[in-house]
């Protein structure tokens, strides 16, 4: 086949979703010549998320039309490196996106930063409960980044985001109603928090009677008008109950659609490419240099896209697998713990109790909002003494009510049969008197766990899958069994005629069948160390200095948090660090 | 007058399968768009299954049989509210077939399939197309086989629903995977026509919605998300119609 040469640019950027659309506008404002490359279509808030059309819950929810084309390229799973990896044929666990926006559009709107704690986790445990506390199999690391240095980034991104909420630590200052254990702000959110909802009001009530301080869950879904400070302009949520697989129909959650894509579109350094399928990353006789990007277009050709640097802004999955296929840094060795493409493979933990009420309390799940709510945050992170507990990590715990309709599954009391009369009448019983409280716990890195390249199936394009070696470990499972008696004591304060949903036990396996969450992470780990993380503090790659890796791939371990905060502010980060150094004096930014 | 249940569904799916056709012999006419005038000539009329008029596009006339009485005994008409057969679920399931999703078009379906455990979710080559065919083949061959040679459309709904619970449990003994089909495909499937928007063809005048107080496709809830009482406005479909 022959292949196409496209004229030389500044940056390549492989992946259009939250990533790569804030690194591009970040290097274009900077005089850059930037191509993005994106594998899946076009997409807008008009025409292809245009009311009422965006409401289909069969297309959107039922054939998950949003999400990643699974035919073209998917993953393999297995639990453990002795067993034959099986290809994710359909969507469960969780939902990568594809097309213009990525997940950023089809996202519910969770928008939190990180505790302090968890970015230097190592050094936390170590000091207060010594390094033995640490398990044996535990690959716990610091991030090599501090809360210090990416505080304006995050500020940054959630006023780009117009995100919503109330400050509870104004530079060290604590603000009554919000969060009381975040690490500080530099100031308010850009908008107050959403209005509650009867999930909300019923959690933050049950919250305070037990002695907890519930706040405001922030939310990428405006609260009010805003415009943000590249003139994009969200108008005020209407709770529609179409967030999670749906695109915003009303200017109101945050996306790379709705705050960045705007502006950077009308930038002539600036193009983008869709249906473009980056195979690999192309490297000089060294295999020190980047020289840019081979893709497949949408008529099957072989692109070549020469480039200055390049920016893997993929999802989490694609972007570890392009680093193996492109022969970027040492994979992960699983029988000597050494090397680090692939290395500290983690996810998150969900407890999910849905609470039945009698037919006098109207919780009226069809309305909703992705992010908001009202949520605790005593056992997160370190908030709380690990000593007598003997686990590491922590979670938040929350009463979201994110908008439900019937095609979507309607939660049911336990024992209620799946058809039938007896069935009906049960939907009929419960489906305006139903809400649901959660807790999402971390997942630390365990040496057991890694991605690295599978040896028998591939995508459509011949290119191996990424395997995916993962399953719950002993350390996260008692965190999220400990996490799961907290949600239930705070679901009996609720007073439900009954409860019942999925909450871990010791013991448990990953299910892959279900929908977990979508916030798989690590696996190209950001550090200081060469020897345990495949990108500096910078998220440069330490053994191809031209290639910087965003995403939550870059996460050392998972977090008690939603990621989208933390991805963001660490492009942000990222960006503002290639502009202000790198483009200067292209090369490695942290000796190894 | 009869009741609606004694109005034979049975006697009625039968007759259906009897019918000629007649869309087929006018498919030059199905491009134009029927006017409001004509869908109220040829609206069937109250307590008639949803499907009179429909032929299906995939299902064979045994494979109808059976989608029928199946949708039929998982949400019955009762004292509760519709049934899945009247709100044109089955149509619905039909309409589905001929979708990208009949073909599986946006799963993997790569080889090698390896039998495993269910925690890795599907494994079959098969796409829902495949499941329903060779489902009901299996299906009625069974029945055929153990229940003195009647299909599973025929036999008395007692007895079919007992042997969709059976199904449901993994306990009837077949080679092919009952299982998978019933819980992966026909349920799912028959739930989704229950309550889907009635563009698909199933929840005919959003019946199904009325019954449990959704609003369909309405999405705009400002003033009553500080609420905790009932909404007080009916639904609206996708093609602006209210219920």
């Amino acid at each position: 086949m022959a292949t196409i040469r496209k004229k030389h640019t500044g940056a390549v950027i492989v992946g259009f979703g939250w990533t790569g659309a804030i690194m591009a506008i970040e290097l274009a404002n900077a005089g850059l010549d930037v191509v993005a490359l994106e594998r899946g279509d076009n997409r807008d808030t008009i025409p292809d998320f245009a009311y009422p059309q965006i409401t289909d819950e069969v297309k959107y929810s039922a054939r998950q039309a949003l999400l990643q084309n699974l035919a073209k390229t998917t993953i393999t799973i297995r639990h453990t490196k002795g067993d034959v990896a099986l290809p994710y044929r359909q969507f469960g666990t969780f939902k990568p996106g594809e097309g213009v926006g990525g997940a950023g559009t089809h996202w519910s709107g969770v928008q939190s930063r990180v505790s302090p704690d968890e970015l230097r986790l190592y050094s936390r445990v170590k000091e207060r409960y010594g390094e033995k506390f640490i398990p044996a199999d535990m690959n716990l690391q610091d991030w090599g980044v501090t809360y210090d240095e990416l505080e304006p980034h995050f500020d940054r991104f959630e006023y780009v985001c117009g995100t919503s909420g109330k400050a509870g630590n104004i530079k060290g200052t604590p603000v009554e109603g919000g969060n009381p254990f975040e690490g500080y702000r530099s100031r308010e959110y850009p908008v107050p928090p959403l209005a509650d909802h009867p999930t909300g009001r019923l959690f933050a009530a049950a919250a305070k009677s037990l002695g907890y301080k519930p706040f405001p869950l922030p939310a990428g879904n405006a609260s009010a008008a805003y415009q943000n400070e590249y003139g994009c302009q969200l108008g005020p949520c209407n709770f529609c109950g179409f967030c999670s697989d749906y695109g915003c129909l009303n200017y109101s959650k945050a996306s790379p659609q709705t705050t960045i894509i705007p502006a950077l579109l009308r930038k002539p350094n600036f193009e983008l490419r869709v249906n473009s399928h980056v195979t690999r990353v192309n490297l000089d006789s060294t295999g020190k240099r980047a020289i840019g990007v081979t893709y497949i277009d949408a008529e099957g050709n072989e692109v070549e896209q020469p480039a200055d640097m390049v920016i893997l802004a993929a999802f989490h999955l694609h972007n570890i697998r392009l680093m193996l296929s492109s022969r970027i840094g040492t994979p992960f060795n699983v029988d000597t713990n050494e090397g680090v493409i692939g290395r500290n493979l983690c996810y998150q933990y969900i407890n999910s109790v849905n609470m039945f009420w009698d037919r006098d309390v109207y919780i009226n799940q069809f309305i909703g909002t992705g992010g908001g709510g009202q949520a605790i945050e005593e056992f997160n992170a370190d908030n709380f003494d690990h000593g007598p507990l003997g686990f590491i990590g922590g979670g938040v715990i929350w009463g979201r009510q994110t908008g439900n309709g019937p095609v979507r599954g309607v939660p049911l009391p336990a024992g209620t049969p799946k058809w039938g009369t007896e069935w009906k009448q049960a939907v009929v019983d419960n489906f305006l008197h139903t809400g649901r409280i959660e807790s999402q716990s971390s997942s630390l890195a365990n040496r057991a766990y890694y991605a690295d390249l599978d040896p028998t199936y591939k995508d459509a394009y011949g290119t191996p899958l990424l395997r995916l070696t993962f399953d719950w470990n002993d350390n996260d499972l008692r965190s999220a069994t400990f996490l799961g008696s907290k949600v239930m004591e705070i679901g009996r304060a609720m007073n439900p005629r009954s409860m019942s949903g999925r909450v871990f036990k010791p013991g448990m396996h990953w299910d892959t069948r279900p929908y977990q969450s979508t916030h798989v992470c690590g696996g190209t780990s950001m550090g200081a160390d060469p020897k345990t993380s495949a990108v500096n503090k910078y998220l440069q790659s330490w053994d191809v200095s031209n290639v910087f890796v965003l995403g939550a791939n870059t996460f050392a371990h998972g977090i008690g948090y939603n990621p989208t905060g933390l991805v963001g502010g660490l492009a942000y980060w990222a960006a503002s660090n290639i502009r202000s150094q790198y483009l200067k004096n292209p090369g490695p930014m942290v000796q190894a | 007058m009869k009741t609606p249940e004694q109005n034979s569904r049975r006697s009625f799916l039968k007759r259906t399968i009897a019918i000629a056709p007649i869309a087929a012999i006018s498919s030059s006419a199905t491009a134009l768009l029927p006017t409001d005038e004509d869908r109220a000539l040829s609206a069937p009329p109250p307590n008639q299954p949803a499907e009179e008029n429909y032929q299906p596009g995939y299902f064979t006339p045994e494979e109808w049989a059976f989608v029928n009485a199946a949708c039929d005994r998982l949400i019955p008409r009762d004292h509760v509210g519709p049934g899945a057969v009247e709100l044109g679920a089955p149509q619905y399931i039909d309409r589905q077939m001929q979708t990208p999703y009949g073909d599986a078009s946006r799963w993997y379906m790569e080889g090698p399939f390896v039998k495993a455990a269910p925690e890795f979710g599907y494994q079959s080559s098969l796409t829902p197309r495949q499941q329903y065919r060779l489902g009901i083949r299996a299906i009625n061959a069974y029945c055929r086989t153990n229940f003195g040679g009647k299909t599973f459309a025929e036999l008395p709904p007692e007895q079919q629903t007992q042997f969709l619970k059976q199904m449901e449990a993994g306990k009837v003994k077949d080679e092919f995977n009952l299982r998978t089909f019933f819980n992966g495909f026909l349920l799912k499937n028959v739930m989704e026509g229950y309550f889907c928007d009635p563009m698909h063809g199933g929840n005919m005048n959003m019946a199904a919605w009325k019954m449990i107080g959704y609003p369909g496709v309405r999405a705009d809830y400002l003033e009553w998300v500080v609420e905790s009482k009932p909404y007080p406005y009916g639904p609206v479909s996708m093609y602006g119609k209210r219920g």
